[in-house]
Order: structure tokens, then sequence, then C-alpha cells
């Protein structure tokens, strides 16, 4: 970013009006706003979780006798819902590659699609958090299962934002109503729903794969 | 998808109507006069003005609550207030200084001028833009609703935990705390966003970076602290709130959570806080001394990357307020050494104003007083956190009157000094009056010498050895001669006092002002930045046309040419502010497309609160609360694109210029 926001732009690059012949908007960077704005908004949601992460990572041991991490994990299942999620980061590319050859049919196809397999995923955590409550790991049975609770539950809730912002693309896409790049608008929900899996894979690794 | 913006403003589609409103519910407002102007506006300017107006008011009610910690301690064994009231007293009262004032009113001044002085016609996301200013709003009413429920919160600014678990805080006061801040949040954070993006990518043609106002760039250097100092306070408030709603234990020591990490993730969001509250009061004094000296600001580019250092720097020191907690040696040592080094790039700013003023034309005005006030403060406030800097002795002085004393030269020297220049300095543009001189001086002088009377002796109060946050101070430890706390906190008070009728000479002087002087003229200052190629105040459209930058301080060099050679300067006036507007309007823009205000952004904002009261009242309401998000969210992306012809009442055009009101945002 820093070199791009470094550059002048020449003043020749503006119209009278502001605006190129293409009708997108001259910014001083040639980014967008809106896709500015979606970095800037996913490079303060890497301190969100960092600072769940850390919480997590510090309660991580503190659990009572026979309800640690390594008693109540499901291992293959987790692992199968992961693959899900990561399989819906190659469908939001299908997504966006339609997009940006105006192809709304296959667009809305993909999109949806990522949306059923992040619904998917989800619903593999509320399956997970069920039996782990089942088994009587509670919010507030030890500092590793609310820690544990609260940082795959943050998770969660972005996955389902995620879900509802995908769906509503496809509204708009039905009906017309996205203003300006559609291509763009799928790119910037791609952007996020990339980021929200890969938290994921980091989450992954470090809550489930590597032993407390 | 609702809260993605369309393209801003300044993207002059075409002039031809887009689809008009065929959803009678979701037209758009079109008042362009009256309280709904306001209630409904995404206007920059007046959402800066708005953000102003409610700073200033909170202004006074945490000044009220200092007063009355001051009342009660001015006399051993104070009556006016229980422990338990003075708790709440000096929690809110900081609360409200940090979260409620200085902040918003950075703000308000960030809102209002950084479009201005990058030439551009609004922000990036207006209504994201209005739905801060109401989250603000809201959070902060929500807060202070406290007080009326059961009393307000309790465990101290930094709400160490489990001090502030239920357990030792058993009201509901910390929960609104909380929650409260929790909305603010948000404020800020989408403040941040949209800053950072107009400020990156927005500026007129021409204006690189290293041609950007220096006000710009401190707000910019802000806006990244709060980008990633707010979600780490977020993580620390959802513990809080998991630990005293839920019955969680992240904080409870007897479950054997670890008694740091709320020290931890508050002082990495709470060091970076201090200078989200100083950096801008830096950019307006590097505004105003420039501007008053006749003299460009010195060394602009150290200036500019010593704000970005003191942001760098800035995250690697937070566990300096940490000394007395038990880190161990090694920390310590670090955090230590890194703090001291933090005070390299303050001190080149230091050096940079004095050089400003050193040989320059000076002009007393007010803004000017203010701008060297802050300078002279604010060095007493960091020669005495040098000495906090050093773990032995602050060991001795935490906790004590001393650091009292120390943050409040800081914050009162520092940032409040600072905002005190901005508005003297700024006023005329935002209202086209100027303030009264004569009072004005009265106003500048009644604090400086309240604000030495109040917190000068609160050093010698410390270093005697009396705690902060008690409620009573006793006979018993009184102290004599040089070391008397009963004079010492006596003169304390009284200074208070003097200082709470300085700040009300202030709304004297609007008041007074506003009465009797006519518009102020054009350009009152001879000033040098962007801000000043427009009315008095800047008409809905901010500029006629949009400026092409050709230099630093471009309106300076509008008026001056420089007849001097080789490197020697000789500027000589080639226009006046009113030529250079002149030639403004007859060039205007013929046509310029503003977005229409919008219903959604206060009632998405509106959702928050009755959602906070849940998790408080009744669970019941929380879903209450989201459909009133949800359903403004769905309002919002289905608004149409523009109000219709047939809603829209034109307002007159200015200077040529004929105002659509069109499309974005
Ligand atoms: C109007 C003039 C002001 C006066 C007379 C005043 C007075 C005081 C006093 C006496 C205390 C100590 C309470 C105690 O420890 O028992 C205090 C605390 C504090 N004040 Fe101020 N103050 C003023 C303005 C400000 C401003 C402008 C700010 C911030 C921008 C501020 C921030 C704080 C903070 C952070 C604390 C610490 C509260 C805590 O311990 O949790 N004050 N103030
Ligand atoms: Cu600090």
């Amino acid at each position: 970013m820093a070199d791009a926001a470094v550059t002048d732009t020449a003043p020749e690059a503006h119209d009278a009006h502001g605006h190129d012949g293409h009708g997108a908007h001259v910014t001083s960077t040639g980014l967008s706003n809106n896709k500015l704005a979606m970095w800037i908004f996913l490079g303060s949601e890497c301190l969100l979780f960092g600072g769940l992460i850390s919480t997590y990572m510090l309660y991580r041991g503190r659990h009572s006798e026979n309800l640690g991490p390594d008693q109540v994990w499901d291992i293959p299942f987790t692992s199968a819902s992961s693959f899900v999620l990561l399989m819906s980061s190659l469908t939001m590319v299908l997504a966006v590659t339609a997009a940006q050859r105006k192809d709304d049919r296959n667009t809305r196809l993909w999109l949806t699609v990522t949306a059923l397999l992040g619904s998917l995923f989800v619903a593999g955590q509320v399956y997970e958090f069920t039996t782990f409550y089942r088994e009587g790991l509670g919010f507030t049975t030890s500092l590793f299962s609310s820690s544990f609770y609260t940082l795959t539950g943050f998770h969660g809730v972005h996955v389902s934002v995620g879900v509802i912002m995908l769906l509503a693309t496809v509204g708009m896409i039905l009906k017309n109503r996205i203003p300006g790049d559609k291509a763009e608008v799928v790119e910037l929900v791609g952007l996020y729903w990339h980021f929200v899996d890969i938290v994921w894979i980091l989450i992954f690794t470090l809550v489930y794969l590597i032993p407390a | 998808m609702a809260l993605i913006e369309r393209p801003a403003p300044d993207t002059l589609t075409p002039a031809v109507a887009t689809p008009e409103s065929t959803y009678g519910a979701f037209r758009r407002p079109v008042h362009s006069t009256g309280w709904k102007s306001w209630l409904f506006t995404i206007d920059h300017k007046k959402l800066g003005i708005m953000y102003g107006v409610s700073a200033l008011f909170f202004f006074l009610v945490g000044g009220l609550e200092a007063l009355l910690i001051r009342a009660q301690l001015a006399g051993p064994e104070g009556t006016i207030l229980s422990a338990d009231k003075y708790n709440q007293m000096f929690t809110m009262h900081a609360t409200t200084m940090v979260f409620l004032f200085v902040m918003p009113m950075a703000a308000a001044f960030a809102n209002y001028f950084v479009p201005l002085q990058i030439g551009a016609r609004d922000v990036a996301f207006p209504r994201i833009n209005a739905f801060g200013f109401w989250c603000f709003i809201f959070g902060a009413i929500f807060i202070n609703t406290s007080w009326l429920l059961g009393g307000a919160a309790d465990g101290g600014w930094f709400m160490y935990a489990p001090n502030s678990s239920v357990p030792f805080s058993p009201t509901n006061g910390i929960d609104f705390w909380g929650l409260g801040l929790q909305i603010t949040g948000i404020a800020s954070l989408t403040g941040a966003i949209n800053l950072i993006v107009t400020v990156i990518n927005m500026r007129a043609p021409g204006m690189s970076l290293m041609k950007m106002p220096i006000f710009t760039w401190m707000i910019l250097v802000t806006q990244f602290l709060l980008l990633f100092a707010i979600p780490v306070i977020t993580v620390a408030l959802f513990l809080l709130m998991f630990q005293r709603s839920f019955d969680a234990t992240f904080f409870s020591v007897e479950a054997g959570a670890d008694p740091l990490l709320w020290q931890h993730l508050f002082w990495i969001f709470g060091h970076p806080e201090v200078y989200i509250l100083i950096l801008p009061s830096f950019g307006i004094v590097s505004e105003v001394l420039p501007v008053f000296s006749k003299k460009p600001l010195f060394g602009y580019p150290l200036v500019v990357f010593s704000g970005a250092a003191i942001g760098f720097v800035g995250w690697g020191v937070w566990a300096h307020h940490m000394f007395a907690s038990g880190l161990g040696p090694i920390s310590v040592a670090v955090f230590s050494v890194s703090t001291m080094a933090i005070a390299i790039p303050t001190g080149v700013k230091i050096v940079n104003w004095t050089m400003t003023l050193w040989g320059g034309k000076l002009r007393f005005t007010t803004a000017m007083l203010f701008a060297i006030g802050l300078i002279v403060q604010f060095t007493v406030g960091g020669l005495s956190g040098v000495t906090h800097a050093v773990a032995p002795s602050d060991t001795q002085q935490t906790d004590t009157y001393y650091i009292v004393a120390h943050f409040h030269y800081v914050l009162f020297g520092g940032a409040i000094l600072g905002i005190f220049a901005g508005l003297y300095y700024w006023w005329p543009k935002m209202f086209g009056k100027l303030l009264d001189e004569k009072w004005g001086k009265w106003n500048f002088w009644m604090m400086i010498v309240g604000m030495n009377l109040t917190f000068g002796p609160m050093h010698i109060i410390g270093l005697q050895g009396q705690p902060r946050r008690m409620y009573v101070w006793t006979e018993a430890r009184a102290g004599s001669g040089f070391f008397d706390l009963g004079f010492w906190n006596l003169i304390s008070s009284i200074g208070s006092f003097v200082l709470g009728i300085g700040v009300l000479l202030f709304f004297v002087n609007v008041f007074l002002s506003h009465r009797r002087h006519g518009p102020a003229p054009l350009d009152p200052w001879d000033a040098r930045a962007l801000e000043w190629l427009t009315t008095n105040p800047p008409k809905e459209h901010n500029f006629d046309r949009v400026p092409t930058v050709g230099h630093l301080d471009d309106f300076f060099h509008r008026k001056y040419e420089d007849r001097g050679e080789d490197g020697h300067h000789d500027f000589h006036q080639v226009a006046t502010a009113e030529e250079l507007m002149a030639v403004e309007e007859a060039n205007a823009d013929p046509d310029i497309h503003l977005p229409s205000p919008s219903y959604w952004p206060i009632v998405l904002a509106f959702g928050l609160p009755v959602m906070a009261y849940g998790v408080i009242y009744n669970f019941l309401l929380i879903p209450a609360g989201a459909v009133i998000v949800l359903l403004a969210m769905f309002g919002w992306s289905l608004e149409p694109h523009t109000a219709t012809e047939a809603d829209y009442d034109p307002p007159t055009p200015e200077g040529g210029a004929e105002l659509e009101v069109a499309d974005h945002g």
C-alpha cells in the first residue's frame, strides 16, 4: 500500500468532473474506496482475532481433569468441516472469476454454493458445540472452555455474517441493485470470505492440531 | 452487504437521473433546513459540528465531575461524596473526558477539516460517517443513564479486572460502561476506516502525501492507531461482559485465571490511546503556529515522520503502565528503555515548533496563545513523564497524586489546549464569525492559571504520598512545611474552580461574539492550508471546483509569489483570498452531485443501545434490537440512489454551481 499511496496522481487523470471516461472513480491510489476500506477493515480484524487467540493460548491448559482439549476433540470431524470451509474458498474464487466474465448466472450459482458450504460449516460447529456440551463442557466449565467457545464462537459469527453477505449479494445481483462494478462487489465479499477462512486455518492448527 | 457504500460523491455520475424511488418507504429524506436536516444529514461538515457540540457538552459534564472530586478533596475528611459516589465520580470523570470529549472532539475537527484540507467534496463513506456519529451519541447517552439506573461504573477508567467483576462491583455500572464503550467503539472504528480511505484515496489532484496539511497527517496516524487499538479493547470488553453477565471466569484468580490478562489487553489499547488523544492536538498546533509566525512549519517532513514514529513505537511500550504489577526485571528493563525511546520523536516535535516560532513575525492571537501554551504545559508533563519511564522512581510515584499531576499536564496541557487552539483558529471557518479576542485572552489566561494551580500542587501532594483514588485524606498524614497537604489540596481545589470558570468563559465568548460581531473576513488569519480556499462557512459542496494542488501550503502559494533567488525566499502577495475566491466561483463546476440525506444511519445505530439494555435487563430486548439493526441494513441497501425530483426542494444555486442531489453514499 505504501508505495501506491505515495504516487502523485497526475492532474490530467481527472477531467473537469473528477471521473474518468469509464465511469469509475478516480482515486489517488487507483484502488477503489470500497476495496481499500475492506482491506483496512480486515487489518483491524487481525487484531481482534489476535486478542482472542492469545487469550485462548494463555488458557488452553487450564481445564478440569477429564475435559481438556485432548479428551473432547473429534479431530476427524473437525477436519471434515474445515475441509468444507476450505472448499468454499475455492467456490468463492469461481464466483469472482464468473463475475469478472460478467456471467451473472454462474456468479449467483457459485455465491450460493459458497453460502451453502459456509452454512454447512456453521452447522458442523453447532453440532460440535452441542456434543461438547453434552459431554459436560459448558461455557463456564473452565478457563479453557470459556476461551475456546469465545474464540470459535466469534469465528462462527464471522462465517454467519459472511453467509448473509453472500446471500445478500445474490439477491442484489438478481434484482440488479448493485451500483457500479458488480465484479468488484463480489470480489469484496470474496476478500472477507477468504480472510475468515484463513483465520480458521490458523485456529484449526493452533487450537486443534498442536497438543497443549 | 448493506455496509458497502456506493461510490463517493465526487465520483460525478452523469446528470441523467438514475432509476427513481419506487420504494415509498425507502425514499430518501431531502430536508435542507430545520432539525431534520441535522438528524438525517450525511454531510461531513454538519456531522463535524454535531460531534463538536456533543463533545463540548460532555466536557462540561466531565468538568463538573472533576469539580465535585476536587470539592471533596479540598479539606481533610471531605463529606460531599460518599466513598461509593467518589469511585463513580472519578471513573466517569476519566471515561467522559477521554471517550466522550477528547476523542469525539478530534473526530469533530477531523470530520470537518480533513476533506476540506485535501480538497475533497466529502468523505469516502458519508452514510457510514453518520452512522458512526450516532453510535457515539447513543453509546454516550447509554453510559450516562447508569447514573439514574443504580449507579455508574466505579472501577476506575482502566477498570482493572478482577476488581471490576461482580463480587467487587455488584451494581450494573460497569455493564453500562463496557457495553457503552463497545458502541462508541463502533464509532471510532468506522470513523477510522472512513477517514483513512478518504485521506489515502480522495486527495485533490497533485496532493502527494508530502504535500498534505500536517493536521490531516496527524489525523491519519491517529486513525491507524484507532484501527488497531479498538479491536483489542473490544476483545477485553467482551471478556469482561462474559465474566460479568455470563459467569465466565477470565479474570477470576481463584479459578486459575491470569491476573495480568486484563492489564495486557487494556494497555495494548490504552497506551496507543494516549497518542490517539494527543496527536490530533499536535496536528492543530502544527497548523496554528506557522500561520501566526508567518513562516512555514519548520522541518515538515520531520514532523510527519516523528508523528508516524510515535504511531509505531506506541505499540511496543504498553507495559510501562504495569511496572508495579510484578512483570519481572527483564520485561521492566525492556519496556523502560522503549518508553524513553518515545520521548525522542516527541522531543523532535517540540524542537520543530520552537524553531517555527524562532525569528517569525509572531502574532499573539488567542489561537496562537493556546498553541504556545500547549508547548509549554505539555513539556512540563513530558518531563514528569520521563521520571515514570524510570522503573524505580515509577514504583514510588505510581498511584499517588504525582501521576495524576503528570497525566493532567499531558492531557489538559496537551490535548485540551490544542483543541482550544483549534476552536479559536477554525471558528470563523466553521461559523463565519470571529470569536472575540479580548474574551479569548481572558479565557486563555484563566485556563492557564487555573490548570497550573490545580495540577501543579498535585506533584507535591503526590511526593508527600497522598494516594490517588482515595475519597478522603486525613489530618494524620497531613505533612508540614512545604509538604503541607492541607495547604496544597486547598490550592488545588481553588485552582480547579478557576479552571472551571476559565472554561466557561469560552462559552460566554461564543455567545457574545455571535451576538455582537459581523461576518468574519474570508481569510482572517492569512492562512496557509487548503480549507481556506472556500467560503466561511463552506458551501455544501465544499469547493466550487476541485482544486489542483501544486505545493505544500497550497493556499499560501496561491496568494504569495516567491521572488527570491538561490534558495533565498522573498514572498510577495499577488492575490487576496477574495480574488482567489472570485476566480473559483467564476470557474465553478457546472454540475455537482451530493448524496441525499438518509434515515438509516440513525435507525441502525439506535438498534445497538436497545440490544445493550437487553444484555443488562431483559434478554428479549436483544432480538428486538437486532431486528431494528437488520431492518435498517435492509433499508440502507434498498434506499434509492437519489431523492426523487418531486421530493426535492432545490436550494438556491450558489456561485453559479447548480446543486443537484443525486446518487451515492
Ligand atoms: C477540568 C479539569 C480537570 C480536573 C480538575 C481534574 C481532576 C482530576 C482529579 C482530582 C483526578 C483524580 C481522582 C482520584 O484519583 O481520586 C482525576 C483523574 C483523572 N482525570 Fe482528570 N481532571 C480534569 C480534566 C481532565 C481531562 C481533560 C482528562 C482527559 C482528557 C482527565 C483525565 C483523567 C483521568 C484519566 C483520571 C484517572 C481516573 C482514574 O484513576 O481512573 N481529566 N482528574
Ligand atoms: Cu503508556
